[in-house]
């Protein structure tokens, strides 16, 4: 085993950890602020990826395509949580849960109707085809590259907003005291819509960015879901650090495993052994971790600190 | 003399920066009511929580009965003869109070894996469970839903869960929170009909029925217990009367 | 309370009543129709011990579906054909996976345990998409039809409906007396108020476990009648989807009543049917539908029915 090849598939894991992390974060917020769970989170992730792809065939520009993209699913997220979610806010978890499975349904469907079933080809323009080479001797994917620096830079916006401005300062406020804030003057409705809408957004930002890696088709952000959910069992809830090491550490195992699983497994069982059960337990071992993890901590690693 | 049967020594409990419970000594001998007073954000639910198993002090030990408790759970507790009625009102509402009652009962009559027959027709339930109710004065309501029970009529329930566990410890958090002048009267009557045969520590803010029920008084204030013995001490303590009594003309 | 029983009693006659009737009217389709509902009814009332009663929001009932299915797949794939020998390792494949993803997961509450009863569902699909032996993706097919010593022949789809009539009334009675017994009233106490159960002796834990696994078991058996009735196991049987169907029916048919899964079931799968002969994009229409439900209809269909829904 080389150390390149090694080396490689650090960075995909990286980078689908990024992933994974802007997807958590944007779950989490909205779970941590207004204990809403959202199943339909994966939806906006299957829309951000949908919108950009049209939007770069109409405007012939891949950067125009992304900033539409990215502001059309600001603008659907938004309006679901106007005309379907307000009512949510009140009602207990498996209302929710129920009511957001419906919504993915609608949206699946929404999007099969419109673009039909089969994967959508996302074309890359020619600058971020190439490779670049990180270390002598070993070239990356620009694009990828690119994906880990995007998304590292907004979990690093995400962490300075929270921490460090009055916005993110009425967010963990509002977090832990609603009606407070509210008493205080700040239109608690706008503040949600506001926070929902960012929620959105990233995740339409991690949905455009998997368009030209992985699948873009009907379902395709349910898959997702889940692994975000499983990133949000192991880092905490509620915490954006967590979302981050979470991500990190369910990225990595997952790319890691599916590389090297096989033959390592090959060195210590027979081969067509390993053949068989390798795949089989590269698949499961994120949620084999996730047990793991949740008999020794069952709140997580970095659980964010309650009131 | 009699024993000691709770004894808890420099309990301390803080959330964050603020200590809630800051050192606290607290005993309870057999049969005696001792009461704790102090005014609001003394700490006195946190205190009660600690002593029922709800909450890990930070410091601190509790024995009940010569026996360490103090990495013992709720349950576990319950199980050894602790009850304990909740400052809000915190029973089953889609029960009725007869199933309520039932419940605890069932919670000290062996174990609960029976799996066919239905737990509504075990006479070894329900009548203990409707002796209680009629001792609390809630006989007559023994199949109403409790969430249609009036307040006052819930804080009876609360108190009759509590005896129903044949409880040797009872912690009763503010039992006549809420009640109005009469409904409170009949419930002190009758915790004063309890005086001497249970052991019984009380959180009250009713001076009234403190000075009734009481034995012995604590006072408690931002955690800690600044004064403590004979109602009439403690009624005269100017330290007392600054810090609480003085808040109450 | 009278009218009640009655109205119950007769959707059971009627339902007794369906394959023949079915027959006369020349439409054997209803037949297998309905025994795909019941099954899924069986599903449903399992599921309805720990989400209606118990309060646990489990999101990944569908496992069950799948092990109970393969269970059977794989044993008659391997000659193996007894059905009592098949449907007893359903059953208890089931109640040990329920064990297993019941012993780490009942300790978390709220969208904790929703989020890891799905995780762990969905990895019992990749497992079997992965199995390679077993058809992967595409499933296999089950070569035969468990065998009942002469007893019973699954092949007769009346003999089968009749069957699948009698395990659904079975498990109904079965919750019932579940439910009202000691173990379910504790397992409700906890539901409707922890702080108190604890309070007054309570773990809830032990009791709370218990009925997880009793519920996968209930459920494996619903798998091994469902890979009997489609003839076919895929990995499909455990698709997340299918455990939101699965709440659904327990939510729209009233939650921790005795009827409530029966009636979702049947609701929730006759509008899919319905709609899906009216189009091919019916999920668009079911998804909305689904939302109001939730928002506007909480109390279920059987609290339509009079006596109101409250639990027995």
């Amino acid at each position: 085993m080389n150390l390149i090849l090694v080396f490689e598939q650090l960075l995909n894991g990286v980078q689908f950890g990024v992933m994974l992390f802007l997807m958590a974060a944007g779950l989490t917020l909205v779970f941590g602020i207004m204990n809403l769970v959202n199943l339909a989170h994966g939806s906006l992730y299957m829309v951000g990826a949908y919108l950009t792809v049209a939007a770069v065939q109409w405007t012939g520009s891949y950067p125009l395509g992304v900033l539409l993209g990215l502001l059309g699913t600001l603008v659907v997220g938004m309006l679901v949580e106007v005309v379907a979610l307000r009512t949510l806010y009140e009602r207990d978890h498996l209302d929710q849960v129920l009511a957001t499975f419906g919504l993915i349904l609608f949206f699946n469907e929404l999007i099969a109707i419109v673009w039909g079933r089969a994967a959508l080809y996302t074309s890359l323009p020619s600058y971020l085809q190439g490779f670049i080479e990180i270390i002598p001797g070993s070239i990356y994917p620009v694009y990828r590259a690119l994906v880990i620096g995007v998304g590292l830079l907004v979990g690093a916006v995400l962490w300075y907003v929270v921490a460090k401005t009055r916005l993110g300062m009425l967010i963990r406020a509002g977090a832990s005291n609603r009606t407070m804030v509210a008493a205080l003057g700040v239109n608690i409705r706008l503040l949600y819509t506001v926070v929902f809408g960012f929620g959105a957004a990233l995740a339409g930002l991690a949905g455009l960015m998997a368009g030209p890696i992985y699948a873009v088709q009907p379902g395709m952000g349910e898959l997702i879901l889940i692994q975000v959910f499983v990133v949000i069992v192991i880092g905490g809830i509620g915490s954006i650090r967590g979302a981050l090491v979470g991500a990190l550490i369910v990225g990595m195992v997952d790319t890691l495993g599916r590389a090297f699983l096989k033959p390592l497994l090959g060195h210590v069982i027979s081969p067509p052994a390993a053949d068989a059960a390798g795949p089989a337990l590269a698949s499961i071992l994120i949620y084999l971790l996730m047990a793991l993890v949740l008999a020794a901590r069952p709140e997580g690693l970095f659980p964010a600190k309650s009131g | 003399m009699a024993e000691a049967i709770l004894d808890a020594r420099g309990l301390r409990k803080s959330f964050g920066a603020l200590a809630a419970t800051d050192g606290v000594d607290l005993d309870l001998r057999e049969g005696e009511t001792h009461a704790i007073i102090g005014p609001n954000g003394a700490g006195k639910t946190t205190l009660i929580s600690q002593l029922a198993g709800n909450l890990r002090p930070d410091a601190g030990s509790i024995r009940f009965a010569g026996e360490d408790v103090t990495r013992l759970s709720a349950p576990q507790r319950a199980k050894m003869g602790f009850a304990r009625s909740f400052q809000i009102t915190s029973i089953y509402r889609d029960f009725t109070a007869l199933d309520n009652v039932a419940l605890a009962v069932q919670a000290h009559a062996g174990h609960s894996f029976r799996f066919w027959r239905p737990a509504r027709a075990e006479r070894a339930l329900r009548d203990p469970a409707r002796a209680v109710l009629e001792e609390v004065g809630l006989g007559a309501r023994a199949d109403v839903l409790a969430a249609n029970l009036a307040h006052g009529e819930q804080r009876q329930l609360e108190v009759a869960m509590a005896l129903a566990t044949r409880p040797r410890l009872l912690l009763l958090d503010e039992p006549v929170a809420g009640m109005g002048l009469e409904e409170s009267q009949r419930m002190v009557q009758f915790l004063a009909g309890l005086k001497g045969k249970r052991s019984i520590i009380l959180v009250e803010h009713d001076m009234d029925a403190v000075f009734t029920l009481a034995d012995r008084i604590s006072v408690l204030v931002y955690g800690r217990i600044i004064a403590s013995g004979a109602p009439t001490e403690v009624r005269a303590n100017p330290e007392v009367r600054r810090a609480y009594l003085g808040e109450e003309s | 309370m009278r009218a009640r029983t009655l109205i119950l009693a007769a959707c059971v006659l009627l339902l007794a009543a369906m394959p023949a009737l079915a027959t006369l009217l020349g439409q054997p389709f209803y037949i297998d129709l309905l025994r795909r509902v019941m099954i899924f009814a069986i599903a449903a009332a399992s599921l309805n011990l720990i989400l209606g009663y118990g309060g646990l929001v489990s999101f990944g009932h569908a496992a069950y579906l799948g092990v109970g299915g393969y269970a059977v797949g794989i044993l008659a794939f391997y000659g193996v054909h007894n059905g009592w020998l098949q449907w007893a390792v359903a059953i208890v494949a089931s109640a040990l996976v329920a064990l297993a993803i019941g012993a780490v997961s009942v300790r978390t509450r709220g969208i904790h345990f929703i989020m890891i009863t799905l995780a762990f569902t969905q990895m019992l699909y990749y497992l079997g998409v992965s199995v390679e032996e077993f058809g992967g993706d595409d499933g296999m097919r089950l070569k035969a039809k468990s065998r009942f010593s002469g007893l019973i022949d699954l092949d007769d789809p009346v003999a089968f409906y009749y069957l699948v009539l009698v395990l659904l009334l079975a498990v109904i009675y079965l919750v019932h007396r579940l439910v009202n017994s000691r173990f379910g009233m504790v397992l409700r106490a906890a539901k409707s108020n922890e702080a108190r159960s604890r309070a007054i002796g309570f773990s809830p834990y032990p009791y709370q476990l218990t009925a997880f696994v009793i519920s996968g078991a209930l459920c494996g058996l619903a798998g091994a009648l469902l890979a009997n009735h489609t003839a076919y196991i895929t990995p499909a049987f455990m698709e997340w989807t299918r455990s939101g169907e699965i709440m659904f029916m327990v939510i729209l048919g009233g939650m921790g009543t005795v009827p409530g899964p029966a009636l979702g079931a049947f609701a929730l799968l006759i509008v899919e049917d319905l709609l899906a002969g009216w189009t091919q994009h019916w999920q668009i229409v079911l998804g909305p539908l689904l939302v109001l439900s939730v928002l506007f209809f909480r109390r279920g269909l059987a609290g339509l029915l009079p006596g109101g829904g409250r639990n027995g």
